[in-house]
């Protein structure tokens, strides 16, 4: 009981902080906006998109922007040392992280609220034509990604040259999720849907989502530890 | 280690030196030819290349959850052998994909996932050169996610249908060419293990000397 506690008190704080700055939602959402914008100027020829780019732009937009997104929130516990605070009260570690990890959670389940129809209706794709499995897909694709990106955002908080390092280690660890997340999603939105194969995708995912959180939990305490 | 050394050194250099008149005396394979040589090169270096990844985080593990100073010299070596021995697969794998399947690089499952693989030791070197202070423990982090993504590139193409050989090749290799083939990759296991000493070694003596800067400077 706990545990879950712990994990509801620190998402509220990141919540709390968050809706009276709105600074992370609105910047990371006009990024992710802009982002599928520049994009659709590389894919689409006259007037039509390229096949699978729907698939591909929506994920490179959550990416990146979760990414933008992971950055901020953590910059922010750096600047007034509010992390390190966190590290010295007396709660678990994994609680702490899951709490952080519920926080960037929400916030990317808000942009991608607003990018997913935005991609739908500018690459005229069927995003929500499967609902189960379209849903299935984002949460388990933003639930592996945000695990790896949670960690080592937390991790960056007291290294040098943290934004560049950021990206340089989340892409390669994450781009198998990435690729599952286009895969499926492609597979959804092709002439003829190919629902088994958006359901292996999807257990595949699942499978990321699992190893990912599980490994995250295991390191993130004696990384933290200074 | 010390006196063993040499002799390690001794036996891998004439192991290599041997290695040339072993593949030339092996069996042509029926269809490729002269070209499926490069398989005594490609596939012990990979295999090499997953045992340095193990190394590597099974190290890093040892570091962050014992917290042993020798056991992050050690993974830091392995990180660096593992992107050395992953450049090595991602070369002499295009120059047999070439003659074989037509093309340099073909975007499937093994040839992806071995890219990604060789990107986290990138990232992992990365972060060790550029983190500043306190890295290497983030830096152990990031070679736990490396490791396990080993076993994913290895099943990998047993799960997807990819034009690369899958792995029943190695057990089902016909009796000429399974000796050729196993000696090749005791001779890679053999140098990695005498680089991996060396480094490690450098390594200490660095960590040393810098204790020794730092008490003078005291």
């Amino acid at each position: 009981m706990r545990f879950v506690e712990t994990v509801w008190l620190v998402t509220r704080k990141d919540l709390l902080i968050e809706a009276r700055s709105k600074e992370i939602l609105y910047t990371t959402l006009f990024f992710a906006v802009s982002c599928v914008l520049v994009f659709a100027f590389g894919f689409v020829r006259e007037g039509r998109p390229l096949g699978d780019a729907a698939a591909g732009i929506l994920w490179i937009a959550i990416a990146f922007s979760g990414t933008l997104a992971l950055g901020r929130a953590f910059e922010r516990e750096r600047q007034s040392e509010t992390l390190r605070a966190l590290m010295m009260s007396p709660i678990d570690r994994p609680a702490l992280y899951v709490g952080k990890l519920c926080g960037v959670l929400i916030l990317l389940a808000a942009v991608e609220l607003i990018v997913v129809p935005l991609v739908g209706l500018m690459f005229q794709a069927p995003l929500f034509a499967h609902p189960v499995l379209m849903i299935g897909l984002l949460l388990t694709g933003t639930v592996g990604f945000a695990a790896v990106g949670t960690l080592f955002a937390a991790m960056l908080v007291r290294a040098r040259s943290r934004d560049v390092l950021l990206p340089v280690l989340l892409y390669p660890i994450t781009i198998p999720v990435i690729i599952a997340g286009v895969r499926g999603t492609a597979a959804l939105l092709q002439a003829e849907v190919d629902e088994p194969m958006a359901r292996a995708w999807l257990s595949m995912l699942v499978f990321f989502d699992v190893v990912f959180v599980t490994l995250a939990l295991w390191t993130f305490e004696p990384v933290m530890t200074e | 280690m010390n006196r063993l050394y040499p002799l390690l050194l001794l036996v891998t250099a004439a192991m290599f030196a041997y290695a040339p008149f072993m593949i030339l005396a092996a069996p042509y394979e029926s269809t490729m030819g002269l070209i499926q040589k490069i398989f005594y090169f490609h596939a012990p270096v990979a295999m090499t290349m997953f045992v340095s990844a193990f190394v590597c985080g099974i190290a890093s593990a040892i570091f962050l959850f014992g917290g042993r100073p020798g056991a992050d010299r050690v993974a830091m070596a392995a990180a660096e052998l593992t992107s050395i021995l992953g450049l090595i697969v991602l070369v002499t794998g295009p120059m047999w994909a070439r003659k074989a399947w037509g093309v340099w690089w073909q975007w499937d499952a093994r040839l992806t996932s071995t890219l990604v693989l060789w990107l986290i030791f990138q990232a992992y070197l990365l972060l060790r050169r550029f983190g500043g202070p306190g890295s290497d423990r983030l830096a152990a982090g990031v070679a736990l996610f490396g490791m396990a993504n080993v076993p994913f590139v290895y099943w990998s193409v047993n799960v997807w249908r990819t034009v690369h050989p899958t792995t029943t090749v190695v057990p089902s290799l016909q009796p000429g060419m399974r000796g050729p083939f196993w000696y090749c990759f005791l001779a890679f296991v053999l140098l990695y293990v005498s680089v991996l000493g060396v480094r490690t070694r450098l390594e200490k003596r660095r960590a040393e000397l810098e204790a020794l800067y730092l008490a003078v400077e005291e």
